[in-house]
């Protein structure tokens, strides 16, 4: 076995896995404040991309200007999705909620398909292109550089909720919504807020995802991964969620270099099979006490 | 209208159509459908068969969602464990065309019971995820099992054959498919009038009640995967019978969606539901060639959007029946029968 | 088991039950009589409803065990407890809202029948007698007993609170029960349905040959209609005995008042009498 070539494919599959910790952050954000499973992440993270593109290659705006308006797209279109389709739905059975995502993926990727085509583009380059060695590891310059855009995120996030006024009220909805809710936390606007966020990081993380691998409306089958990550780490976790995400993305990346492409998302969801099988509510995750 | 529906005894009261009238209409569907192909042309007998299939494989994810509120998205992968079965059993035998549909249902509902088994300690969403990851297995299966399966190429089959004859054309496959609709819809009516319907239905609405009241949980969870898959095995083996090639892309995930759809617009946890959302999900996509092109002559791009704006009208069809209609066509279908009922009095 | 005269049909042994570190049951030891009505009473959060969880089989206690009959079913699931005749109601009633009422009281039927999925499909010969005579017994026993015949054919989930309440014990009936659990039958009802509930109760045990098992927060009712009284305390049993016994014990006054003012309590308990 050729140690070198599995330790640059190691380091690529890490680099991924922050990225892919980023979005799975976004999901477990949504899920832990409103208990909705976001099964149209992908597809925010694929109309994020499309918006760059738009920003960047059509309009000609600099990188720096159009990735935050690509993000600030991203966000936007998360909080009006929580106010349009998800907020109406409050109360109804998981499974309904879960379904209007996916119907809303479904409107996503047809929406990219006509503005866009459907036909695989790149994104403009807007990261540095000097490689990257770590020591001897030869590391493509844009996935290191996605990995620490995406951990200097990850980090302000956890500050945030760590600290601020919005992030105490988000961790409090997310323990116990009616005691937040008497407590005078508006439980709407947290709701919102929590989509917003979890757009946000989902959008960002799309683009810097978009920058490496191409892009076309299908991209978002990125959020099956996601999927698989934030189950194997536990739905109601960040940190089964940041664990998680950097194990997946290691083993897709490995998978595939060592096995082809076909196996990437078969070695994924083995991994899910496993857990599923012998720890179902994932690495970190809580099981609720059941009530009759 | 509809009157005089006082029953003497608990068997007329149990019936599935309930008064004389109802029967009336029910009798006259069967005639219309068996008229029906002698009159159709091409097309419409094209979409018949499309429709009939789709009732069945609807039908089936109904029962284990709707009906059991176990969602699943690994529909698609089922169909294609009956349709790979079937094209296998007809490459490689000679058995006759209900023998191969009736293994490709039961291989099918063992794939099933297999996917559900994790259905006990995981639940709603976890299990929706165990499903696409079942789906992701089988799809793996159908592209990389190349000696059975025939990798990417897939499968050409021979048409459906019944001691010597053979099912070669739209016309004949109609009697093949319809039939067999009308028995599996009139089936899984029954399931819902006995016991085991109820144990469905009463895992779906509060699992844990249920099983204190004396409803073994993992069994009949099984028992709905297993039945659920058995009719999308059988829709998948018809499916196969008809184009007469499987591929792995005969089945994508795509194909899971459009069903759960047609359940939520006709109306999770009613026969008539999935019934109804199967032929209307089935039509749309026909409807909207036939507006693309009445288009095409005055903007000759239309054809480039029609697939990816049927994307667009699945899912706002998804989410405004999830939205405005929870009970689909179905409560709407109701609505309209409640009028008449006392029609022309008013109530 | 037959101790002293009384054969007690349901006993619980030294159960333990805690979540995580909070202890919901400690120590709980009491039985129930055959052909009695028992009833458990205790402050909110005194464990009752756990109690009722633990010997429905719901909950598996730490410690301890549940007995029928003489026999520890502790490892016995829910259904197989459904199928010896442990039926229940729920706190929170517990009606299956996509089904009519019928179906309802139906399902609890369940484990007497015995229709497989290939009879179900066909619903011809064994399927369909089985049926019709499930119905024609539901009709005939429950139905016209709860007086309940004119909502057969709806949707529970349209029913008003006092009558979903009923439809919950049709369903209880409906399993065949040997020991009737009831959690708080009367909670929230008026004094026109509780005295109906009443009666149904006390009909049932006398005509049905059915040990009953409640869970009542309502003193008067309590008082009137049980044979037996079990309290529970912060998930220990701190009296048990018959109702007037029980009515007088301090122990019980405190646990309900507090160290306060005696008077007020015995008063209330003895709420029954003075408006008699």
């Amino acid at each position: 076995m050729d140690w070198l070539f599995f330790g640059e494919v190691s380091v690529a599959g890490l680099a991924t896995g922050g990225l892919y910790a980023l979005i799975a952050l976004g999901f477990v954000i949504i899920y832990k404040a409103t208990r909705v499973i976001n099964f149209a992440i992908g597809e925010i993270m694929m109309f994020a991309a499309y918006l760059f593109l738009s920003f960047a290659g059509g309009m000609q705006l600099p990188p720096l200007i159009a990735l935050p308006l690509a993000v600030l797209g991203g966000t936007i279109l998360g909080g009006v999705v929580e106010k349009v389709m998800i907020r109406p739905m409050l109360g109804e059975s998981p499974i309904s909620v879960v379904m209007v995502t996916i119907g809303l993926a479904s409107i996503l990727v047809g929406m990219a398909e006509i503005i866009w085509t459907a036909d695989p583009q790149l994104l403009p380059d807007f990261l540095p292109r000097e490689p990257v060695f770590l020591g001897q590891l030869y590391l493509a310059p844009k996935i290191a550089y996605g990995f620490l855009i995406a951990a200097a995120v990850l980090l302000l996030y956890l500050l945030y909720f760590r600290f601020s006024r919005g992030g105490v009220a988000l961790r409090a909805t997310a323990s116990d919504q009616a005691a937040a809710y008497s407590m005078g936390i508006n439980v709407r606007r947290v709701f919102n807020l929590a989509w917003v966020f979890g757009s946000l990081a989902a959008s960002l993380a799309g683009i810097l995802v978009a920058a490496t691998g191409g892009l076309s409306p299908q991209s978002g089958v990125i959020g099956l991964s996601v999927l698989v990550i934030v189950i194997v780490g536990g739905l109601d976790s960040i940190l089964g969620a940041l664990i998680a995400g950097l194990f997946v993305g290691w083993l897709e990346t490995v998978a595939g270099a060592f096995f082809g492409g076909e196996y990437r998302m078969l070695a994924t969801f083995a991994v899910l099979a496993i857990i599923l099988v012998f720890r179902p509510y994932g690495l970190f995750g809580t099981h609720e006490i059941e009530r009759l | 209208m509809r009157i005089g529906d006082a029953k003497q005894t608990y068997v007329a009261d149990e019936a599935l159509w309930t008064s004389s009238t109802q029967q009336i209409w029910f009798g006259l569907l069967l005639l219309a459908l068996l008229v029906f192909p002698f009159i159709a042309n091409s097309y419409l007998l094209y979409l018949a068969c499309l429709v009939g299939i789709a009732v069945i494989s609807a039908t089936g994810l109904n029962i284990l969602t709707g009906f059991t509120g176990l969602i699943s998205l690994g529909q698609a992968g089922f169909m294609g464990v009956g349709g790979y079965t079937v094209a296998w059993l007809s490459l490689h035998t000679a058995v006759p065309f209900p023998l191969a549909l009736l293994a490709a249902g039961l291989l099918t509902a063992a794939v099933g019971v297999i996917v559900g088994l994790p259905s006990l300690r995981v639940k709603g969403l976890y299990l929706a995820i165990a499903t696409l990851a079942a789906s992701v297995f089988l799809h793996f299966i159908f592209s990389e099992w190349t000696s059975v399966t025939g990798g990417m190429a897939g499968l050409s089959l021979r048409p459906a054959q019944l001691l010597g004859f053979s099912f070669h054309n739209d016309f004949r496959m109609y009697f093949m498919i319809m039939p067999l609709a009308v028995i599996m819809l009139l089936a899984a009516r029954n399931v819902f009038r006995t016991r085991v319907g109820r144990a469905f239905i009463a895992i779906r609405d509060r699992d844990i009640s249920a099983e204190v009241l004396g409803i073994p949980l993992l069994k009949y969870k099984l028992l709905s995967f297993g039945l659920s898959s058995f009719y999308a095995g059988v829709a998948g083996g018809l499916f196969a019978y008809f184009f007469r090639v499987v591929t792995p892309e005969s089945f994508p995930l795509a194909m899971s969606i459009f069903y759960l759809a047609a359940i939520i617009v006709g109306g999770m946890g009613s026969i008539l539901g999935g019934v109804l959302g199967a032929v209307f999900m089935t039509l749309v996509p026909e409807g909207l060639k036939l507006l693309t092109a009445a288009v095409t002559p005055f903007y000759p791009q239309a054809p480039v959007f029609m697939s990816p704006l049927l994307g667009v009208v699945f899912g706002v069809l998804i989410v405004g029946f999830l939205l405005f209609e929870p009970n689909g066509l179905a409560e709407i279908w109701r609505r309209i029968r409640r009028f008449f009922h006392l029609w022309p009095f008013r109530t | 088991m037959n101790v002293g005269g009384a054969v007690y049909i349901l006993e619980a042994v030294n159960v333990h039950l805690a979540f995580g570190g909070v202890a919901a049951l400690r120590d709980v030891s009491f039985a129930v009589p055959e052909g009695s009505i028992t009833t458990v009473i205790g402050p909110n959060g005194a464990g009752k409803t756990s109690l009722f969880n633990c010997i429905s089989g719901f909950y598996r206690p730490q410690q301890g065990s549940i007995r029928f009959r003489g026999e520890d079913i502790s490892r016995l699931k829910p259904p197989a407890r459904a199928a010896l005749g442990l039926a229940r109601t729920f706190q929170n009633i517990a009606l299956f809202r996509g089904m009519t009422v019928l179906d309802n009281i139906k399902l609890g039927a369940h484990v007497h029948l015995k229709t497989g999925l290939l009879g179900a499909l066909a619903y011809f010969g064994p399927a369909r007698r089985e049926e019709m005579a499930v119905r024609e017994e539901i009709e005939r026993r429950i139905i016209d007993f709860l007086e309940i015949d004119h909502i057969r054919r709806q949707p529970v989930a349209n029913l008003p609170y006092g009558l979903q309440k009923r439809v919950e014990l049709a369903r209880a009936l409906a399993m065949r029960p040997t020991v009737l659990m009831l959690d708080e039958p009367v909670a929230g009802m008026n004094r026109e349905e509780k005295e109906d509930m009443a009666r149904f109760i006390l009909d049932i045990k006398d005509e049905w040959d059915v040990t009953v098992l409640m869970v009542e927060h309502d003193m008067n009712m309590v008082m009137d209609i049980s044979d037996h009284v079990v309290v529970l305390n912060f998930g220990q049993v701190i009296a048990s005995g018959e109702p007037s016994q029980v009515q007088q014990d301090p122990a019980v006054i405190q646990a309900y008042l507090g160290d306060g003012d005696v008077e007020t309590l015995r008063r209330r308990l003895n709420l029954k009498t003075e408006a008699a």
